[in-house]
């Protein structure tokens, strides 16, 4: 019955929206969103890089390349986006094992890949491409999917997943590993399934951590307990709660956090600068933040549940909880609820690739919102 | 499969709209469980980590106090604090220890002696501190570092003061040298005091004195990044300077008495015999005390350690030396005291003395004897075989209690730290340390300054001080005024014994005797007569090596080492002594013609103000 009316109020709606927003193929509420949140994150990080304009600069730089690639994939039909999701998946592939050959190493870990003009990382598109992949996969049949074409789903997952998780990236991984659950469980696999995958999983923990490399060992050790290692590991977080908490209701007041402007705050302006919010801007600072990361989360689902086909369903809906993931694993991350892993803040960390990606992502979704056609009948 | 129909496409949107709900309302979950740990963390918790916070911010930081400077009597800098440039490497904060000092000998000069330093240093340092490799940078190095500091971490050029004796070796042992702190000094000093200070007296005034130079540590609270740099300072309260001391020291005669010493080694000590002031305490060879300051070489302080004159070895005080005939003046003060003898009561002298039925000769210095001797020409002529009778008349027993009455065996309580008592024997002593009971011959021996008898010079020229006195003994002292750092100033205490009421005539008649040591023309010291003014001295030998019964003594043959020390006291003026000096040169022969020549030079210096009389 909900979706019957749903529909309905569907076919009325491209006329009347605002002409030109509907010209240029936007969601005006998500717009909104995503330019507020790069406003707060600029603010951020004028104070977490220590008012440094260059870092700005780039920063505002890799927003507008992010917010046109944005605009760009909004215009593109999502029939067409469905059409090049496999031929993607499998450049992705190809790039994942030159990667592995032909690498550079950054950081102890080879994941970028440097193609002459520009140094890029592959892993990154496939929080894209695989979601893209299994929503094209599983769109050409009725759902939910069979056991067989799960299987299939389930390894077209673990292949990227594994190949990045080899470079090492495990954050990545993960992030990629939850973008194809997530399209999986929105396709409607049973919740049969779905708890057999998660005791599998359970129990594959302790292989996962004999495959682990010391460092990530090291990393999940931590954060079972922080302060056995306060000057090593443990430093971080324990840095990162000290700013968090003495920031208490109101904060210390923009440009005033002294673990970060003091330096006792480590990776401040990239994957700590939750913490930074936290202290300068207190819990009220960041309970507005967080209420504009929810809105853009649900605004995204509910132009997942808007779609017009599955493909689009699928698609919209795993982009949206992968925005999610990002956004919990990095503040899980800094506020010592997760352990230590490399996830940005989305669109406030300073950094290029995964900004670009999750503007990408949001482009893609509002090509699935406003290019409507009338339904089958 | 069939194709898709309206029935599908409602049953696939109802189940993802379900599937859209399940994932909303778990988002909504999680948050609320991120938003239920920002509340622990930013409201319950919030003081605790304010607290800490603070702790990472704001460091309490010790300022430490300016160590005290020390003048001479005539305001002549002896110790100062110099600003100096200290190359220091904190090896937490190196990447390669070993590479790094490898590179910085690349741009200034590191040698071997400062590697091996800096590594003695680390052995004592906590975690996280600085140690200086090297020191006194000259500021083209500082230039040179400053140039080549982005290549380095954990290596810093940090200025500070440094203790520095502008008069080197001169004043070695009487300032003693501060040095860094040790583990010993660590658990005897108050470590909140001395939060901020690294160096510490290790010897002499510098020790004696360390609780007023060193002055009071001042605290300040300041703001510092994660890397430790002060960023600003909250509050602070100033370290209170240490105290100025100013010295009875002469420096003019303290270098004139060194250079007097000539190429001797030996010892100079001389008193105010008003005050108890040390006017000059010398003690040759010296050592170069700024090469103690930041840390001496291994290499360095074994040479000054294995060297046969023993230049570390502070013989003005520390070293014990048989008083010989300098003692003789005191015991004729004794004879005449205790009525054992009159002062023109005459003794025959055959050049050797026997005990009454021994036949053990002691023996005269002079071989052949100096014939009919009173008490003024033993004295003058030092002859030994009239203190020998005299000794034995008086016994060991009054020799002991009259000796010590002019501090012999005694420390002089001079301030002054790692004074030795000398060694002044009687019965006691020679049964609870030798267990022996004491022999006759020994208390012979005594009576001319020998065998067991020891004294220091300090303790000689003490024991002279109380003489010119007649009586009055007044501890000897070293530091004249403790100036406060508010410019109030605290004068040392003259402290007197009054320890000799005797008969004035014997005293006149003694002092009389030392004047002819000099002015009589068979004084031992008539060599030194000046019109100038009158001195009254007594020289003496002390024996190194012991001479065989019936053996002849040739000092020539003799090596240089074994040969006798030469001995003088003296003061001066006569009729109103203001100097009371003792000289002792090691293995210099006779008293008369190598010792009393130096102190009648510091004695011109003092009296006259003039360098080289006569």
């Amino acid at each position: 019955m909900l979706g019957r009316s749903q529909v309905t109020f569907y076919e009325s709606q491209p006329a009347q929206a605002s002409g030109l927003l509907a010209w240029l193929h936007i969601d005006l509420p998500l717009l909104t969103g995503l330019i507020l949140l790069s406003g707060v994150g600029l603010t951020v990080l004028y104070s977490a890089g220590d008012q440094e304009l260059a870092l700005l600069q780039k920063q505002l730089f890799r927003l507008g390349f992010g917010f046109a690639a944005m605009f760009a994939l909004a215009q593109i039909h999502p029939t067409n986006i469905r059409r090049w999701s496999p031929v993607l998946y499998v450049i992705g592939i190809l790039m994942l094992i030159s990667v592995i050959i032909f690498g550079e190493e950054g950081k102890g870990a080879q994941r970028w890949l440097d193609l002459g003009f520009i140094r890029f990382q592959p892993s990154e598109m496939f929080k894209l491409t695989l979601p893209m992949l299994i929503a094209w996969y599983l769109a050409e049949h009725r759902l939910p999917p069979n056991p067989s074409r799960l299987v299939m789903a389930g390894l077209f997952t673990l292949l990227p997943v594994l190949l990045i998780a080899k470079q090492p990236d495990l954050g990545t991984a993960l992030l990629v590993a939850t973008a194809g659950a997530f399209a999986l469980f929105l396709a409607g696999i049973s919740w049969r399934v779905i708890s057999a995958i998660g005791m599998l999983l359970a129990a594959l923990g302790p292989v996962a951590w004999y495959f682990m490399h010391e460092y990530q060992r090291q990393r999940v050790l931590t954060f079972l307990n922080p302060e056995s290692d306060p000057l090593g590991t443990g430093y971080h977080i324990i840095q990162s709660k000290i700013a968090i908490g003495s920031g208490g209701i109101s904060g210390k007041g923009w440009l005033n956090g002294t673990q970060s402007h003091l330096e006792f705050l480590p990776e401040r302006h990239t994957d700590f600068i939750f913490a930074v919010i936290s202290e300068e801007f207190g819990l009220v600072g960041v309970l507005a933040l967080l209420s504009l990361y929810l809105f853009i989360i649900m605004r995204g689902l509910y132009i997942a549940t808007q779609a017009q086909d599955t493909f689009g369903r699928i698609l919209a809906g795993s982009l949206s909880l992968v925005f999610f993931v990002y956004l919990f694993v990095n503040a899980g991350m800094v506020t010592g609820l997760l352990p230590v892993v490399g996830v940005p803040l989305p669109l406030i960390s300073y950094g290029g690739t995964s900004l670009v990606t999750i503007l990408a992502s949001f482009g893609m979704l509002m090509s699935i919102h406003t290019h409507k056609k009338l339904l089958p009948t | 499969m069939p194709q898709s129909s309206i029935k599908d496409y409602l049953h696939e949107s109802q189940l993802f709209l379900g599937r859209a709900i399940v994932s909303g309302t778990l988002v909504l979950m999680i948050l609320a469980i991120l938003v239920g740990r920002l509340f622990y963390l930013q409201v319950e918790s919030h003081d605790h980590y304010t607290t800490l916070s603070q702790d990472n911010r704001v460091k309490l930081e010790p300022l430490p106090p300016t160590r005290g400077l020390i003048y001479d009597r005539n305001g002549t800098i002896l110790a100062q604090n110099l600003p100096a440039y200290s190359l220091e490497i904190t090896p937490e904060k190196t990447e390669n220890l070993d590479h790094t000092i490898q590179a910085l000998s690349e741009i200034i000069a590191i040698d071997e002696d400062d590697i091996s330093r800096f590594h003695e240093l680390r052995k004592q340092r906590r975690r996280f501190d600085s140690i200086p490799i090297r020191v006194r940078l000259k500021d083209e190095e500082v230039a040179r570092i400053a140039v080549n500091r982005h290549r380095f971490s954990g290596v810093d050029v940090k200025a500070s003061l440094l203790r520095d004796y502008p008069q080197g070796l001169q004043t070695a042992h009487l300032l003693g040298y501060v040095g860094r702190i040790n583990e010993q000094e660590l658990q005897i000093i108050d470590t909140s005091n001395y939060r901020g200070t690294n160096f510490i007296g290790k010897n002499g005034v510098e020790k004696s004195y360390e609780g007023m130079l060193h002055g009071q540590v001042g605290l300040q609270q300041v703001e510092v990044n994660a890397k430790g740099r002060v960023l600003r300072v909250l509050k602070s309260q100033s370290p209170r300077p240490g105290d100025n001391l100013h010295l009875f020291l002469d420096m003019e005669l303290q270098s004139t008495a060194l250079e007097a010493l000539g190429d001797y080694n030996g010892a100079v000590a001389a008193i105010d015999v008003e005050t108890g002031g040390v006017l000059t305490l010398v003690s040759k060879p010296g050592y170069d005390p700024n090469l103690f300051v930041e840390g001496i070489s291994a290499k360095a302080y074994h040479e000054l350690e294995s060297s046969l004159d023993n230049p570390l070895f502070n013989r003005a005080i520390r070293g014990q030396y048989p008083p010989g005939s300098t003692v003789k003046p005191f015991i004729g003060l004794a004879g005449l005291e205790y009525n054992v003898v009159g002062y023109r009561q005459e003794n025959y002298c055959p050049g050797y003395y026997q005990l009454p039925g021994k036949d053990h000769k002691y023996r005269d210095w002079k071989k052949w004897g100096h014939g009919k001797v009173d008490l003024e020409r033993a004295i003058v002529e030092s002859c030994d075989v009239y203190y020998y009778e005299l000794a034995r008349t008086l016994g060991i027993d009054r020799l002991y209690e009259f000796l010590s009455g002019f501090g012999f065996g005694e420390p002089t309580k001079v301030d002054l730290d790692g004074e030795l008592s000398g060694l002044m024997p009687n019965r006691e002593w020679k049964q609870q340390r030798r267990r022996e009971p004491w022999y006759p011959g020994e208390t012979l021996i005594v009576g001319i300054g020998q065998g067991y008898f020891l004294a220091t010079p300090l303790q000689l020229a003490s024991a002279t001080a109380t003489l010119a006195n007649k009586g009055h003994h007044i501890r000897p002292r070293v530091v004249h005024t403790i100036e406060h750092p508010d410019g109030t100033e605290v004068k040392s205490p003259k402290i007197i014994d009054e320890l000799h009421q005797l008969d004035p005539v014997h005293w006149e008649q003694v002092i009389h005797a030392m004047s002819q040591v000099v002015e009589g023309l068979r004084g031992t010291a008539r060599s030194i007569y000046t019109d100038a003014y009158r001195i009254a001295g007594k020289t003496g030998t002390a024996q190194v090596f012991s001479v065989k019964q019936d053996e002849e003594y040739d000092e020539e043959t003799v090596a240089k080492r074994k040969r006798d020390h030469a001995l003088f006291i003296a003061f001066a003026p006569v009729e109103a002594p203001r100097i009371a000096i003792a000289v002792v040169v090691e293995n210099g022969g006779h008293g008369g013609s190598v010792a009393a020549p130096i102190a009648r030079k510091v004695m011109d210096r003092y009296l006259l103000g003039e360098h080289d009389a006569g």
